[in-house]
């Protein structure tokens, strides 16, 4: 069958399938062999694009937010310039320090960029095919995955055999390690609502609820961005590498393409972070009135569409991430840890507490007094508009709360509350003329 | 290269649970090639000492050797980040062995212009002291700004940075065309900018924990170590040498003094941005009452100071820069001695920061201001 090219665009995966079973292939092998495959590849170029390119927004937008133009010479607008790193990295001289642990410094960065691009492998780029594989406990895939990210970048630091980079691999293990926990911990107030780890799951419950976790979690959201952040040692949190103290922390004996992994890997750690923070918070691929098509009969354009609206939401929050790099300065590294156990950590408890209270109410107040709240508990938490505005309620109440507990546990804190520290300086105009010398106060 | 006075308590680094680290020559925030010792216990400084001389130029020893008016363009690469200031305290000094009368437009003009390059140095101490502490928008923003005075001096000196700005007796040209318009404008665009920094960084949290309470020192020990400019200020101690011992056209302008309270970190970074504040003041009440008349007093053909020794220092943007020279009548000093604010800021650098951690370190080595260039000579 020879389709029609509007055909073509509207439904490659058709087209084909027909033109690989005239090849002879069973539907099996195509089904488990070759579509994953295809996938695997397009997801591959597809991250790789977006993460070179994501280093080329960075730099636009850090040079708008300080008053230059960003890479301007290659290319239009220097939309070429990823391609043009690239090329000089890989033709750059692959140097291993004489001194340095040789196969430990060889290896490191690729477990740095495997553990970033594996993830890609269950993230929900948009409903049917455009998932890779649908894990049943695809979150706990993504946290175990995404932490192994941390071995190379002690490895790298210990092998190298500098001292910039090993206090650069000691401060991320110890970030990384504080940080995982409140990430994990702050996902499971989402994870009551979405009673599945399967990211396709957790979409698919939001989607049949019609509503985004973050409007019922707002204080897990802002956790979840918050430690992803410093799990991707990205300003204010980029102490591994700070390049004003440590030189260039881990990293500091690496060049050439070897280095240019490590800042692959932090970038694709990045749109890893904003890709589960936008399925998990943010619908992932569901969008209002979208799914529209999929009931007209556009099946393929409902997948296309909704694997855009899916990028469009993840790289708002990467722009998050670049917003906050150019604007804030580095905190210390036992600030960046108060804030880790002190603040986030009981911030996240707080907020499964407060969930779990939320849920039961919603349940308690199912049937009092004919209220009706609870849908379904079929696909997820199905509510009712009532339960789904007592939801929110206590989701912006749960804010409110959880700060409150936190001044309370940290108001003995020497960070706490800085702002009234902030203090004014005296302005004198002594006599002139006449030595002023006079210890202050 | 002198033997750096520092021992791990144990003989390898395994064994030990302290580490000695290398901070420099060659790092990016000592400004320059300061070559710091550090002895740490984890990431806490526990000792450290500074091995500086990677910038000697043997400036003091090459000014016997030469003429007194050849001597100046030297001492505009002492701090280079203020040549106008340093150049003017040669200038100054040699005016007073000689007892020139230098006429009154080229006072204002040296006011006006060490004034504006005060202002530049400090914005190039924002821009490193931000960048060090990783706020790296501030850093082109500051720059953006020390762009229109460098783009003053060009004009004036000819240079941006090395600019030879002085002639003993007075200036080498007056003030081009358009110097009042530029200046002016400066001035006007100049207080808006500054609020615009201060909102990124004055009430930003994690600025505060970075500098409150960092590098504190108090006005007696800033009085015993001889710290001089806005690094004693901030200790709270109202010395300035514009205002107790004025020179070129002070005495005329109304400014105050900036003082900090607690002598930390952010106090200073707070009396530095108050003073960029009132140098905007000087610049601007100097432009008002600018006279007219020649900018040169009539020099002898060979400048002889009459032997004896001479002191005289004024307000550098790092601190009091003096110049003592011994003359024995002859048309080259005898002997010649900067007191070098950098230097002497830089002996506070242990006091402030055994105690913290190596990021406080880079926080500390900003807020004292140094420069290289001074502190070798």
């Amino acid at each position: 069958m020879i389709a029609k090219p509007t055909m073509i665009l509207l439904s490659p995966v058709n087209v084909l399938n027909d033109l690989l079973q005239s090849l002879g292939l069973s539907a099996d092998s195509i089904n488990f062999v070759v579509w994953p495959l295809i996938q695997i590849g397009l997801v591959v170029t597809l991250v790789a694009l977006w993460v070179a390119y994501a280093t080329y927004l960075e730099r636009k937008i850090s040079a708008f937010m300080q008053a230059r133009l960003g890479p301007m010479r290659v290319g239009p607008w220097g939309l070429l310039q990823p391609i043009a790193d690239g090329i000089k990295l890989l033709t750059k001289e692959d140097f291993i320090p004489e001194s340095a642990d040789r196969w430990i410094f060889f290896f490191a960065p690729y477990i740095a960029v495997a553990s970033a691009f594996i993830v890609f492998s269950v993230i929900p780029f948009g409903p049917d095919w455009a998932v890779i594989a649908d894990v049943n406990i695809g979150l706990l895939f993504v946290l175990a995955v995404s932490s192994v990210g941390v071995l190379a970048l002690i490895l790298a630091g210990w092998s190298s055999n500098s001292k910039y980079a090993l206090l650069g691999g000691l401060r991320s293990s110890a970030q990384m390690v504080s940080y995982e926990v409140a990430m994990g911990l702050s996902l499971i107030g989402a994870l009551m609502f979405a009673r599945t780890l399967s990211l396709s799951g957790i979409v698919a419950a939001q989607a049949s609820d019609s509503i985004w976790f973050v409007v019922y979690q707002p204080a897990g959201f802002l956790l979840f961005l918050i430690s992803g952040i410093a799990e991707n040692n990205r300003a204010p949190f980029d102490l591994p590498e700070a390049e004003s103290e440590l030189v260039a922390g881990f990293h500091t004996e690496y060049s050439g393409m070897r280095w240019s992994l490590f800042f692959m890997a932090e970038y694709a750690a990045m749109v890893v972070v904003s890709a589960v923070a936008a399925t998990v918070y943010l619908g992932g691929w569901y969008f209002p009135f979208v799914y529209r098509l999929e009931t007209s009969g556009h099946h393929n354009l409902f997948v296309l569409v909704s694997l855009l609206v899916f990028l469009v939401k993840a790289s708002l929050i990467l722009y998050f991430y670049f917003w906050l790099r150019w604007t804030l300065p580095r905190f210390r590294y036992d600030q960046l840890m108060d804030i880790g156990w002190k603040w986030l950590i009981p911030s996240a408890l707080i907020n499964i507490v407060l969930s779990g209270f939320a849920i039961f109410a919603v349940q308690a107040l199912d049937g009092y007094r004919e209220l009706k709240t609870i849908e379904s508990l079929s696909h997820g938490l199905n509510l009712t508009a009532t339960g789904k505005g007592v939801m929110i309620a206590f989701g912006l109440a749960g804010l409110f709360i959880t700060a409150a507990l936190l001044s309370r546990i940290n108001w003995r804190s020497r960070d706490f509350n800085l702002r009234t520290q902030r203090r004014n300086i005296k302005l004198v105009n002594v006599p002139k003329g006449k030595p002023a010398v006079q210890p202050g106060n | 290269m002198h033997q750096v006075e520092i021992a791990t308590t144990q003989e390898t680094l395994l064994d030990s649970p302290e580490m000695v680290l290398n901070m420099g020559p060659q790092h990016p925030s000592t400004h320059g090639v300061l070559r710091v010792v550090l002895r740490l216990d984890g990431e806490t400084v526990m000792d450290l000492d500074c091995d500086i001389g990677y910038l000697h130029r043997g400036m003091e020893k090459i000014a016997e050797n030469r003429m007194y008016t050849m001597i100046a363009p030297y001492w505009d690469r002492l701090d280079y980040i203020a040549a106008v200031s340093n150049g003017l305290v040669w200038v100054e000094t040699v005016e007073q062995m000689m007892g020139l009368p230098v006429p009154p437009r080229a006072h204002y003009l040296r006011t006006i212009l060490t004034e504006l390059n005060r202002i530049a140095s400090h914005l190039l101490w924002l821009a490193t002291h931000a960048l060090d502490i990783g706020a790296v928008t501030v850093l082109l923003w500051a720059l953006r700004e020390r762009e229109e005075i460098l783009k003053i001096f060009e004009r004036q000196f000819g240079a941006r940075l090395t600019c030879h700005a002085w002639r003993v007796g007075g200036m080498p040209n007056d003030a081009y065309d358009d110097f009042n318009k530029d200046v002016r404008q400066f001035v006007n665009n100049f207080p808006k900018r500054l609020d615009e920094y201060e909102t990124v960084l004055s009430e930003n949290r994690i600025w505060l924990s970075r500098t409150v309470g960092i590098g504190v020192i108090s006005a007696e020990d800033a009085i015993a170590i001889g710290l001089s400019g806005p690094a004693l200020r901030g200790s709270g101690v109202a010395w300035d040498v514009r205002k107790s011992r004025p020179y070129a056209a002070y005495a005329d302008m109304d400014f105050d003094i900036p003082l900090g309270e607690n002598g930390d970190t952010y106090d200073r970074y707070l009396v530095r941005l108050e003073e960029m504040r009132q140098s905007r003041r000087i610049v601007d009440q100097a432009l008002e009452k600018l006279p007219d008349g020649p900018v040169n007093a009539k020099l002898p053909k060979i400048v002889k100071p009459p032997a004896g020794d001479y002191y005289h220092s004024i307000e550098a943007p790092k601190g009091e820069i003096g110049c003592y020279i011994v003359s024995d009548g002859s048309a080259q000093p005898w002997r010649v001695r900067v007191r070098p604010p950098s230097f002497i800021n830089l002996q506070a650098l242990k006091q402030m920061c055994v105690g913290h951690l190596v990021a406080d370190v880079v926080a500390i080595i900003g807020t004292l201001d140094i420069v290289l260039g001074e502190i070798d000579r």
